[in-house]
């Protein structure tokens, strides 16, 4: 803050100090807010909400759409959209699989070569997407469905359209410690990944160009930058993740199959839109992405616990992910009268 | 054939005939007294009275930013006139939404076309009264509609062509058509003739006589002061947002049409620095061309000098500063950059070469106005505030501290987004981006377009310190007294190509507008 005093300035209605606040609240902190106020309602209403096998059961269920939306974060807040990362998930589980049952690699081996074999499909797939979107100028959701159904085929074919089963025990076992008594590897994998994300999205070159280019790519180019780089990158990104999303499947449910991650896709989304990234980019957070995500399963569970039945969950998910955008548009106007008081 | 049509007699099913309540057939059918529009520090029009005769062809004339779009604007029901009275056909008229217009029997032809263009050119035609029956297009009775009112404007096309497959002066026409399709009592035709060869403009000049034969009232807007002579009865001069005069068109020459369209005279704040020394050429462009069928286009920008690009909207200034930069493919020429020619291929080449461009069009071209006021300025060359690829804050925030101090951005925190700013600070900090980029060569089009007066100076007073510093500047504008005011040099623009240039003493405002009007130019043949 100390560079904002030393500019010369004839302060234009900043509003008060608790405007400033409100300011905050509303554009930083409120879908962590909203998350701590589900989590307080179902903490007090629903039985057995508050324990610490829930909790587990909760950070458990959420690591892998956590990885596969922080992906899709850049890709949304350049002004895309990946459809393709759970089919390029399955893809990915297979690869991994197959690496990881070879009886001719030994363990030690396997395992950091399934990871590459992994994550370098992964970035394949995504960085096919961004170059067909750039090269012919695309719209990604076409882009993305066409990929989504080739990574579909192309697993099958891979794994000969089986499960592949048999991991090796080490990694099943690193997939089952839970650290601390609450949080499981393979969420602290999807708090690295989103950490990560928001290290770059933060201070590098590259994230400040991810917003810029969402905000207004046509002011890129003419700013005497080429923007085609930057969005192939985005995607390649989301693929990258959508690899390392299919190892966190692995260690979580030790199978590789073709049929995995069904619909994954539209579960990361939610989470980013949820997030409060806008879908038509430039505007949004990364932490956002993973409080999205929180509430998305927090919501999922305090239901069951509920009693309300897997029918109805749906209906109210579905109208949760549509009120959040509803207040975030609000929001918008709402932040907006304020700064400009 | 052609003769057989009428067009007064052709059929609308849009709308129920409404009876002229009370008007005398001599009476005018438009009247406005005292209408007026303002937009956020802008008066753009003022204290308009002004009468339309029946079945009389009224045109229209005014610089750039006279207020002769907003007058239709407000006619056509696009803006709502804060004041004033309109009458029409002897009801009182106050449109709020297009709609209101086509009801009322006003049809305006606009300059940029709005046809759907995925759809065939009979359905644009008809759209608004599609014939059917239960709901189920009837196609041969449109197209057959549609083929008499092509055959009307005199278009050889099949009305199930997409209009996406016409040229631009097919298109034009195919609107003009659209218009006639209805009864109109008033059509508006807003520079029809920009696009058209001189055997389709006397073809559109057929139907207007024939129009006014049939006592549709015709209001013209041209810059070709030729051709206005052709079936303009009348004529109204706006300058300014003001009328400055009505008159029958008979006796007028071109001459005194042109007097009476210069702007104010010009004021003693921008009064020009001799203090600035004139040094190198720092830009040339040799030959530009953008397309095959346009001409070339050569002109140079020196260390130090201020060179005015003036030129009506449309003459091809915005896009051949477009072409130099990168930003629009160019077809030929050669550009030099203090001497050494350079492949500008992407604006990426030019700002590398030291060029810049600040556009138009601020809000959707110069600005990420959803980022803050840093951002926007060091997005130009972050390089030069990171290491690694990793952003380096606090030399970012204190690069961009110091620019905002040296520019005079009035904001509390260079973290605002510069949504909020005004025009003035808007345009400032896309200077201050390319000044971050070390730009030397600063290609500005319309800088002060809708920035308010006081900020105007200060835009003035930048570039005439960024001269002085050594870069070479080009301004495009519509505004002639502002060109004059800071200008070394100016090269007037007109149909593409540059129809002639000035140095400082020499600078008439009569001469630039009439050079931009073609008034000295032979009617090039088609």
């Amino acid at each position: 803050m100390s560079q904002a005093t030393d500019t010369v300035s004839e302060p234009r209605g900043q509003g008060g100090r608790w405007s400033r606040a409100l300011q905050f609240l509303m554009r930083d902190a409120g879908v962590a807010l909203a998350l701590v106020l589900i989590v307080i309602f179902f903490s007090l209403t629903a039985p057995y909400f508050a324990t610490t096998e829930n909790f587990l059961k909760i950070f458990v269920q959420i690591a892998i759409n956590t990885v596969l939306a922080s992906g899709m974060t850049f890709v949304i807040l350049t002004g895309g959209i990946d459809l393709s990362v759970g089919s390029v998930l399955a893809l990915c589980t297979v690869v991994g699989a197959l690496i990881m049952t070879n009886p001719d690699i030994p363990v030690v081996l396997s395992v950091p070569l399934a990871l590459l074999g992994c994550m370098g499909t992964g970035a394949a797939c995504g960085w096919i997407n961004g170059f067909i979107c750039e090269q012919w100028k695309i719209p990604s959701f076409i882009v993305t469905l066409g990929m989504l159904n080739m990574a579909s085929g192309a697993a099958r074919v891979v794994s000969n359209n089986s499960t592949i089963t048999g991991l090796p025990q080490p990694f099943v076992d690193f997939g089952n410690t839970i650290i601390a008594g609450v949080f499981p590897t393979i969420f602290l994998i999807a708090v690295a990944v989103i950490a990560i994300g928001w290290f770059i999205l933060r201070f590098t070159v590259f994230g400040r160009f991810i917003f810029a280019i969402g905000t207004n790519e046509e002011a890129v180019r003419l700013s005497g930058h080429s923007p085609r780089k930057y969005k192939i990158a985005a995607f390649t990104i989301s693929g990258l993740t959508a690899g390392t999303a299919a190892m966190v499947y692995l260690l979580r449910l030790n199978v590789g199959s073709p049929i995995a991650g069904a619909g994954y896709e539209l579960n990361a989304i939610a989470a980013v839109i949820i997030g409060g990234t806008s879908l038509s980019g430039g505007k949004g957070s990364i932490i956002g992405t993973l409080v999205g995500a929180c509430i998305l399963q927090v919501l999922s569970t305090g239901l069951q616990l509920f009693g309300i039945g897997d029918n109805f969950k749906p209906i109210v998910i579905g109208a949760v992910i549509v009120l959040a955008v509803i207040l975030d548009s609000y929001r918008d106007r709402f932040l907006r009268t304020l700064e400009t008081r | 054939m052609e003769a057989s049509i009428d067009p007064g007699r052709i059929e609308s099913r849009q709308r129920a005939p409404l009876e002229p309540a009370s008007a005398a057939p001599n009476d005018p059918i438009l009247r406005l007294t005292g209408v007026g529009k303002r937009f956020p520090g802008v008066r753009a029009l003022h204290g308009i009275s002004l009468e339309i005769e029946r079945g009389e062809a009224h045109v229209l004339l005014g610089e750039n930013g006279a207020g002769k779009s907003t007058l239709i604007n407000l006619l056509a029901g696009i803006y709502i006139a804060d004041e004033g009275e309109i009458t029409f056909d002897g009801r009182p008229y106050r449109p709020r939404a297009p709609t209101d217009a086509y009801r009322a029997g006003i049809r305006v032809v606009h300059q940029e076309l709005n046809l759907l263009s995925h759809l065939t050119v009979a359905e644009n035609l008809l759209f608004e009264s599609l014939p059917q029956r239960h709901g189920i297009v009837n196609y041969p009775e449109m197209n057959r509609r549609a083929s008499g009112l092509l055959a009307q404007v005199g278009l050889d096309i099949s009305p199930t062509t997409p209009v996406e497959r016409l040229g631009v002066a097919q298109t034009q026409l195919v609107e003009i058509a659209k218009a006639l399709c209805y009864d109109s009592k008033l059509l508006i035709l807003d520079e029809p003739t920009a696009t058209l060869t001189s055997k389709e403009i006397e073809r559109l000049f057929g139907i207007l006589k024939r129009l006014k034969a049939n006592q549709v009232t015709v209001i013209y807007i041209s810059h070709r002061l030729h051709e206005i002579y052709e079936v303009g009865d009348r004529v109204t001069v706006l300058r300014d947002g003001q009328l400055v005069t009505t008159r029958p068109l008979k006796g007028l020459a071109i001459a005194d049409i042109v007097r009476m369209m210069v702007g104010r005279s010009i004021k003693a704040e921008h009064v020009f620095r001799e203090d600035v020394q004139v040094g190198a050429e720092i830009l040339r462009v040799e030959g530009l061309r953008r397309s095959a069928s346009l001409p070339p286009v050569s002109f140079s920008v020196h260390r130090g000098e201020i060179v005015g690009v003036a030129g009506l909207v449309g003459s091809g200034r915005t896009e051949t500063m477009r072409a130099v930069f990168g930003a629009d493919p160019s077809f030929a020429g050669r550009v030099l950059v203090d001497g050494t020619e350079v492949v500008i291929r992407s604006p990426q080449d030019a700002v590398e070469h030291g060029l810049c461009l600040l556009t138009e069009d601020r809000k959707n071209q110069g600005l990420m106005l959803g980022l803050s006021c840093v951002e926007n300025i060091t997005i130009t060359d972050l390089a030069k505030v990171s290491h690694l690829g990793l952003l380096h804050r606090s030399a970012e925030n204190s690069a961009a501290s110091a620019l905002v101090r040296e520019l005079r951005i009035k904001t509390p925190s260079i973290f605002q987004t510069v949504r909020n700013f005004s025009g003035g600070n808007q345009q400032k900090v896309v200077v201050a981006k390319w000044l971050f980029r070390g730009a030397m060569v600063l290609i500005c089009d319309e800088p002060t377009r809708g920035i308010d007066v006081g900020a105007k100076e200060e835009i003035y007073e930048l570039l005439w310190n960024l001269a002085a510093a050594g870069r070479g500047i080009v301004v495009v504008s519509s505004d002639l007294p502002e060109l004059i005011g800071i200008c070394h040099r100016i090269v007037v623009f007109a149909r593409g190509r540059i129809v002639g240039e000035m140095k400082r003493p020499e600078f008439d405002q009569h001469r630039i507008l009439s050079l931009a009007y073609e008034e000295f130019e032979v009617e090039p043949s088609h």
